[in-house]
């Protein structure tokens, strides 16, 4: 029943609007799409009309008629003329609300790589999907670790760019609690339909309780199944392939334990630190016949998930036959969540 | 109108063929009498035989990319690495090939070829030399094109944009490379075109007694010569900062991205109007003849194609209002692309103002022309919505800009082309096609491009975002439903080749005139002589048809020479 009533609001062709900015865009919206409609009438209206009364009755026909009139040539080019600049002045204003962040907006932080969105909230959390409390202004920083992408949530009518080595800001309300996609809408390569996620709007209690548990989301679960959760959430799926087939990146299976070697010679056993390395200095050491391009996870992923992935490598790997942690270290000292 | 020529004394009007039956399809022999031609009429079917095949190759890449996209992923089935690569250069080489070797050399290239020195009553262009040059450009570029395909392809989108082009493993450099070449080949026909309308318009013809597929050629020439030598040192730039590793626009080294979307849309948007332009010049030329009438505002429709060429060169920016330019930046570019409505506007006007009072043929070409309306306006009307900052945020990189440009680019452009192929194919061969097929042709295309990218508005509407290997299911009834369309249309396409072939082998005898039409080339036998015409033609209102009697016997208009002479008279009135 609730999600019948939640449908109602669907204009003709626009998804429901779920933002502040939804009113602004959909009154344009429409007024443009009848004003559409209204030329495309008239224009093929009269087209069909002189064609079916003016229509040729014998090749000897020489029709006479009017060729020029400057009274009528700057008659008609009022209308469209009057009536583009109200839609100008219209789009401008709802254009400027949409650039300037209110003071005191929420602030997260976002970053996109290859192919994957990373969200980090003031608090430290760190977060691959966006939560954000209803009713509440959010304000977005942009920017991205390798090529373009884009930041675009239908229902709130909000796009704007990710450009490494700019930061771009996009702000937004979210107006019902809900989950909503978002797409990246730059190209930026070969999973560039994959990188999708989601928008989740919490309730203001809500929120915070989700905060709260996303900065220690780890407790309480197997490191290997953090590593996991890391794997698939984190976009790492994207370029490292679990069956053992590489991909953009080798391939997991089998990794932790091996030698591996390295574009510019060397080798080195595959431990705990070099993992380490791996996920936040990918480009230190390149592995050979890959390309440089896995995006730093610096500041994004935290020790413990690191230690996750380091836990879930061992346990798909063949070289390697010590035991794999069962509970998160440190995990007896660390504050229980409330 | 003006100065008016001696029509009386003038023999060639007899709607017969030339004395001993020679023309420019059998004045000479052998493979290298076409390969070392500079008659500017047999580099117009060298042309149309390359760019056809252009399109060709890129409309089977639309073909495989919509059949691609008639499925989507599922968790027990999900879209493998290899499916999204080669969605992803399917995309791109569908773009490229059709905008750099099909799109925009297609209407100048052939059609300006055939026709621009035949409406002048000249011999030939203005430089013949560098005209075969510019399709040797045009063969080089397509060779590294070819290259690009059999060494890893291209993933970048035709767009290029850094820092992906400059990191992609796959053959930017060759395809840079091959766009570059191209340009020239376009630079080299802009630049031909201007000498030669400048030059060889015979006495008699001013400015505006032009015909206004020469001024839509002119407008489009002053963009070709101005704007393609941006697109070839920005791809320079990048070829550079990719081989030589200079920071131009890579932040990695310094650069800034952005920068290159500047660079590119500078060209890129002032290359939308290379395409439009002249289709808009034929579309004046079909209404006026099929309507058999004078056409309205004249010279509102020739200076709307120069206000149209010199706004374009102003608009670049409105495809980057997500990228983070300053809001004024947006704004002033938002204002100036709504006043390129306007122009626009004006001739839909005009061409119905023409078809008033006329007598309406609906022959194969002015179905075209009547498609073109249709398509046109619908692709300027959802300009409105993308040019409005508010509406653009939502809608960019989304289906809805993807329908609006092939709406614009495609639709209109191609069913220009392909009514000034049918107008003047009696001319180009000397051979009538079959006319029902053709009519049954034109609706299938008409009706599979209405049905492949009108749902691609809502699509994009509803979010649905482009360069999409896969999708969410809740866009898959508008990808399933689009995908069948591209096949109606296709089906279309192919049925026009067959007419066309058929038209070659089997056609009738076309007569000089079928149209009744009064612009230049209509006086000239079909297809025309070597040097074009026996005598020098007589110059009168391109747009009064008056002087060109039915006869029921060829099928054709034939001139009177007493009625001309009858009509200049009035005209000094
Ligand atoms: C855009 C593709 C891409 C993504 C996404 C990606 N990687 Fe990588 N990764 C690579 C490539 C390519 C290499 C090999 C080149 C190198 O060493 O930098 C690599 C190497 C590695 C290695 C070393 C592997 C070896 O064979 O020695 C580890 C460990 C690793 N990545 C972990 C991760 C984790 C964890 C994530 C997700 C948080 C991730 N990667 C996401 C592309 C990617
Ligand atoms: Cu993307
Ligand atoms: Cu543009």
């Amino acid at each position: 029943m609730l999600a019948i009533l939640a449908q109602t609001d669907k204009t003709l062709f626009l998804p429901p609007g779920r933002s502040t900015f939804a009113g602004t865009h959909d009154g344009l919206y429409n007024f443009v799409l009848w004003m559409s409609v209204f030329w495309l009438v008239l224009i093929a209206g009269l087209l069909v009309y002189f064609v079916i009364k003016y229509r040729r009755k014998s090749p000897h026909d020489v029709p006479e008629g009017p060729t020029h009139s400057t009274a009528i040539e700057l008659g008609w080019t009022l209308p469209p003329l009057i009536l583009v600049m109200i839609i100008f002045v219209w789009g401008f204003r709802g254009f400027r609300d949409m650039n300037q962040a209110p003071n005191g907006a929420y602030q997260v932080i976002v970053n996109a790589s290859k192919w994957n969105w990373s969200f980090t909230y003031g608090e430290g959390a760190n977060a691959s999907q966006l939560h954000v409390p209803v009713d509440t202004p959010i304000s977005l920083v942009l920017t991205s670790s390798d090529v373009i992408h884009s930041f675009f949530v239908p229902e709130f009518r909000v796009k704007k760019d990710a450009v490494p080595g700019r930061y771009n800001k996009a702000w937004f309300q979210a107006t019902q609690v809900g989950e909503y996609n978002l797409f990246c809408t730059e190209y930026c390569g070969k999973s560039h339909s994959q990188m999708i996620s989601k928008v989740v709007v919490h309730t203001k209690e809500d929120y915070a309780v989700w905060l709260e548990k996303q900065m220690r989301w780890w407790e309480g679960e197997k490191p290997a199944d953090v590593g996991m959760k890391v794997y698939t959430q984190r976009g790492c799926k994207q370029c490292h392939s679990l069956d053992g087939v590489d991909g953009d990146g080798p391939s997991w299976k089998d990794l932790f334990g091996s030698t591996r070697s390295f574009a510019d010679g060397t080798t080195r056993v595959a431990d705990e630190d070099y993992i380490r390395e791996s996920i936040l200095n990918p480009g230190s050491q390149v592995v050979a016949g890959f390309d440089n391009v896995m995006p730093t996870f610096q500041g994004q992923i935290k020790d413990p998930e690191v230690t996750g992935v380091i836990e879930y490598l061992k346990s798909i790997s063949t070289h390697y036959e010590g035991a794999v942690l069962e509970v998160m270290p440190g995990a007896a000292e660390a504050p229980p969540a409330e | 109108m003006s100065v008016i020529q001696d029509p009386v004394n003038s023999g060639v009007y007899s709607g017969q063929d030339q004395p001993g039956g020679t023309n420019y399809i059998n004045h000479s022999k052998g493979v290298m009498s076409w390969l070392l031609t500079l008659d500017h009429k047999r580099i117009g079917l060298m042309y149309m035989v390359s760019v056809l095949s252009a399109f060709a190759l890129g409309g089977t890449f639309a073909i495989i990319l919509r059949t691609m996209l008639f499925t989507h992923s599922s968790p027990e089935n999900p879209i493998s690495d290899s499916g999204q690569e080669l969605y992803n250069q399917m995309f791109t080489l569908h773009g490229a090939v059709l905008v750099f070797m099909f799109i925009i050399p297609a209407v100048p290239a052939i059609l300006g070829n055939m026709i621009l020195p035949l409406m002048l009553g000249a011999k030939d262009v203005a430089f013949p030399r560098l005209n075969l040059l510019s399709w040797y450009c045009y063969i080089v570029g397509g060779l590294f094109f070819l290259f690009v395909l059999l060494s890893g392809g291209l993933d970048t989108g035709w767009t290029f944009y850094t820092p992906y082009s400059t990191s992609t493993s796959t053959s930017v450099a060759a395809a840079t490379l091959g766009a570059f070449v191209l340009g020239f080949s376009s630079i080299l026909t802009g630049l031909n075109f201007i000498a030669t309308i400048h030059m060889l318009r015979p006495p008699g013809m001013g400015w505006f007694q032009l015909p206004l597929f020469l001024w839509a050629l002119y407008a489009t020439s002053l963009i070709q010569v101005l704007a393609t030598p941006v697109l070839a040192i920005t791809l320079l730039l990048l070829l550079a900062e990719k081989v030589l590793h200079i920071g131009i626009f890579d932040p990695a080294l310094g650069g800034d991205p952005v920068l290159f979307q500047h660079f590119f849309w500078f060209y890129s948007h002032p290359a939308v109007y290379i395409m439009i332009l002249p289709a808009m010049g034929i579309i004046s030329e079909l209404i006026s003849t099929f309507s058999r009438r004078h056409i309205f505002g004249y010279s509102f429709i020739a200076f709307s194609s120069i206000a149209i060429a010199l706004l374009g060169f102003l608009v670049w920016g409105h495809h980057m209002y997500t990228s983070g330019q300053s809001g004024m930046a947006n704004a002033v570019f938002s204002l100036i692309t709504f006043s390129v409505a306007i122009p626009s506007a004006i001739k839909i006007f005009n061409w119905l103002a023409t078809m008033y009072k006329g007598s309406i043929s609906l022959a194969t070409p002015m179905l075209y022309a009547l498609a073109f309306i249709w398509l046109f306006t619908i692709g300027g009307l959802t300009g409105v919505f993308l040019g409005s900052l508010a509406l653009n945020i939502h809608a960019h990189d989304t289906y809805f800009v993807v329908a609006h440009f092939h709406y614009v680019m495609v639709g209109s452009m191609m069913t220009a082309f392909l009514g000034g192929m049918y107008y003047w194919w009696p001319k180009m061969f000397g051979k009538m096609y079959n006319e029902p097929v053709a009519k049954v042709a034109w609706f299938l295309i008409f009706a599979g491009f209405n049905l492949t990218f009108f749902i691609q508005f809502i699509a994009g509407s509803q979010g649905m975002p482009r360069r999409y290997a896969d999708y969410l299911p809740e866009y898959a009834f508008f990808h399933k439903f689009s995908t069948v369309g591209s096949y109606v249309l296709a089906a279309g396409l192919v049925l026009v080749l067959l007419n066309w072939i058929h038209a070659l082998l089997k056609g009738k005898k076309a007569p000089q005139n079928p149209w009744g039409s009064n612009t230049l080339e209509w006086h000239t036998s079909s297809p025309p002589p070597h040097e074009n015409f026996a005598e020098t033609p007589t110059v009168s209102d391109p747009y009064v048809m008056g002087a060109w009697d039915y006869d029921e016997s060829i099928d054709g208009y034939v001139h009177n020479p007493q009625k001309a002479q009858e009509l200049a008279q009035q005209g000094h009135h």
